[in-house]
């Protein structure tokens, strides 16, 4: 799968763009502030019909204009996609496959995948559990559906359960059976969620390490650990004996909406012990293993894009990941790079159509093969 | 919308809250009614009115009536041990019309939940509890009969554990694959269901 159109109207700093890719390596370069992620940006959202970083629709469209309009041309399997996203400020989204309009956007998500690295990705490490819930949940949503519908039908008896909690407080009466009705829904859910959880984090783990041995070089041991209150194997008994606690405080206490993925390098946590390069080799190594499980699941490759990913990182680890490049582990490849010349010393090598845009101020100046 | 006249905006307005009916529906049925005999619209809201101020709702069952016991409570042709618990009227209409019913109902008039402020004492739980408690109507079998949303499970769960120290069997409605629809075309989830309440082959 490839992209090798895009055109782009009002989209952020974009007043009107029109790039052909190559369909192996492309490399964006470009001052600061001058539209490369922008760019990989605008190519996360023909996957998945919506910004990485944004989180409103109007910070898309270009200051002062009214609409934004995103469309690409994809090759997949022998056959054509023209998909196109357009927002009219306030108004509904508008995503078409072929000329024909989506009814539901989500039919969409998940035919063109895609992995964006960026330097975001540290909140993984740096940021509260529900980070990490949330990009594990994700990756075994894409394998498993039952598992997303058993998370929904969790969040949902875990809000009942919050708001009955309330009540009781604000009521000041207690009704045992219940509570004991959303206990024992949200036991059943979560010991399924935990299962699954258990079983993806043992599948996912060998791809990670390949991952972070080949980046590192093998020089540090790495370790992922799910830690979940369903671990033990008294939890039901542990459930409800802290029904006083649940409603001194009015919320669920336990549960799988608790759990967290530990991570640690030599055996302490990234979090507080990592280095910047470690913690950045430690969430592409995460990334790259989302990649891989991805490449399995759907059986073809995502497209990859890599938001400045040599900043932080030593030659050696720059070396060892264009490598993978040359072997040709990716398909096709979006690079950033606010430094031209790094850009330019580290592909030259590699066997592969390389192209390089120029980025200047939302329009790009030059393009031409490596 | 522009109305010529203030009397058919109000109806118009009347009409349009009810369900499923929208504005432009809403005035062709106003309009409809001024082209008619003076007397059909007469009719309509005798009965309407009437609808609201006489319906009274059984002190059994809590379904419509005409009089203080409904029409299934009092019939001596029914089946009296065994109770259907159901989530309003329309669904106990919906299972009457079966005709694969010959018991007595339970009418809830909804389902917990907190999230909308919808308690067990907002539902009329403690009256079909008191139902069962009183050995004299002799109930020996509760079907219930909720929708199959995380909210029924829930009021399913709860008059079960309510009931638990009665004598009384709790079944629930068996839930699955649709009769004239193909197995492939069902969802994951009912026909998971399906295959973990399987029951044995009748011959
Ligand atoms: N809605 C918008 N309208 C106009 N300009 C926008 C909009 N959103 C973002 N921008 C501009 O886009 C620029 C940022 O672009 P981008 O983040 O792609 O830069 P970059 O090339 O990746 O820079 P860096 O090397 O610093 O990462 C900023 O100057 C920002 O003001
Ligand atoms: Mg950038
Ligand atoms: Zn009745």
């Amino acid at each position: 799968m490839w992209l090798e159109k895009i055109s782009l109207l009002n989209f952020k700093n974009y007043e009107e763009l029109e790039l052909s890719f190559s369909e192996q390596i492309n490399c964006l370069v470009g001052e600061n502030g001058s539209g490369k992620t922008n760019l990989l940006d605008a190519i996360y959202y023909l996957s998945l019909t919506k910004s990485a970083f944004s989180t409103t629709e109007a910070q898309n469209i270009r200051h002062q204009a009214p609409f934004f309009m995103v469309k690409g041309l994809i090759h997949k399997n022998d056959h054509d996609y023209q998909i196109q996203f357009s927002v009219q400020g306030g108004q509904k989204k508008v995503g078409k496959n072929n000329g024909v309009n989506y009814d539901r956007l989500s039919e969409h998500i998940g035919s063109f995948p895609v992995v964006l690295i960026t330097p975001d990705d540290t909140d993984i490490i740096k940021g509260g559990s529900e980070i990490r819930r949330k990009f594990f949940d994700g990756l075994i949503s894409q394998i498993d559906s039952v598992y997303l519908e058993n998370l929904i039908n969790y969040n949902h008896v875990l809000k009942q359960r919050n708001s009955l909690l309330k009540q009781f407080a604000e009521n000041n009466n207690y009704d045992s059976d219940l509570l004991d009705s959303y206990s024992d829904q949200l036991l059943d859910f979560g010991a399924k969620i935990y299962a699954y959880r258990k079983a993806f984090v043992s599948s996912f783990f060998p791809t990670f390490i390949a991952h972070y041995d080949n980046i590192s070089g093998q020089k540090e041991t790495v370790k992922i650990t799910h830690q979940s209150d369903f671990a033990s194997g008294n939890y039901r008994k542990d459930f409800f004996q802290t029904y006083q606690k649940d409603l001194v405080l009015q919320r669920t206490t336990k549960g799988v909406h608790k759990d967290d993925f530990d991570f640690e390098i030599n055996g302490f946590p990234v979090k507080k012990y990592g280095s910047q390069g470690q913690q950045k080799s430690f969430v592409i190594a995460l990334k790259l293993a989302q990649f891989d499980i991805m490449k399995l699941e759907k059986g073809i490759k995502p497209i990859l894009l890599l938001d400045d990913i040599f900043d932080k990182l030593d030659d050696l680890r720059i070396a060892k990941l264009v490598e993978m490049v040359a072997h040709h582990s990716f398909g096709q490849l979006f690079v950033t790079d606010a430094r031209p010349e790094r850009t330019q010393t580290i592909f030259q090598p590699i066997e592969a159509e390389k192209k390089v845009f120029v980025i200047q101020q939302g329009t790009v100046i030059d393009e031409s093969f490596m | 919308m522009e109305y010529p006249s203030k009397l058919i905006e109000d109806a118009v307005n009347e009409i349009a809250k009810l369900p499923g009916i929208g504005k432009k529906t809403a005035l062709r049925m106003a309009l409809h009614l001024l082209r008619a005999n003076e007397e059909r619209t007469q009719l309509l809201a005798d009965s309407l009115v009437n609808l609201r101020t006489k319906t009274q709702y059984c002190t059994h069952c809590h379904n419509i009536a005409d009089a203080p016991v409904c029409a299934i409570c009092s019939s001596s042709k029914r089946d009296k041990q065994t109770v259907c618990v159901v989530e309003n009227t329309t669904d106990l209409i919906a299972i009457e019309n079966t005709s694969q019913f010959n018991g007595l109902y339970h009418v809830l008039g909804g389902v917990i939940s907190p999230l909308e402020g919808v308690s067990p004492h907002d539902l009329n739980i403690d009256s079909l509890i008191n139902r069962v408690k009183d050995l004299s109507l002799d109930i020996k079998e509760i079907i219930l009969a909720l929708s199959a949303t995380m909210e029924g499970d829930t009021t399913s769960f709860f008059i079960t554990k309510k009931l638990r120290d009665y004598p009384v069997k709790i079944t629930t409605i068996a839930r699955g694959v649709p009769i004239g629809s193909e197995l492939e075309y069902t969802d994951e989830i009912t026909l998971g269901r399906s295959i973990l309440g399987r029951k044995a082959y009748e011959h």
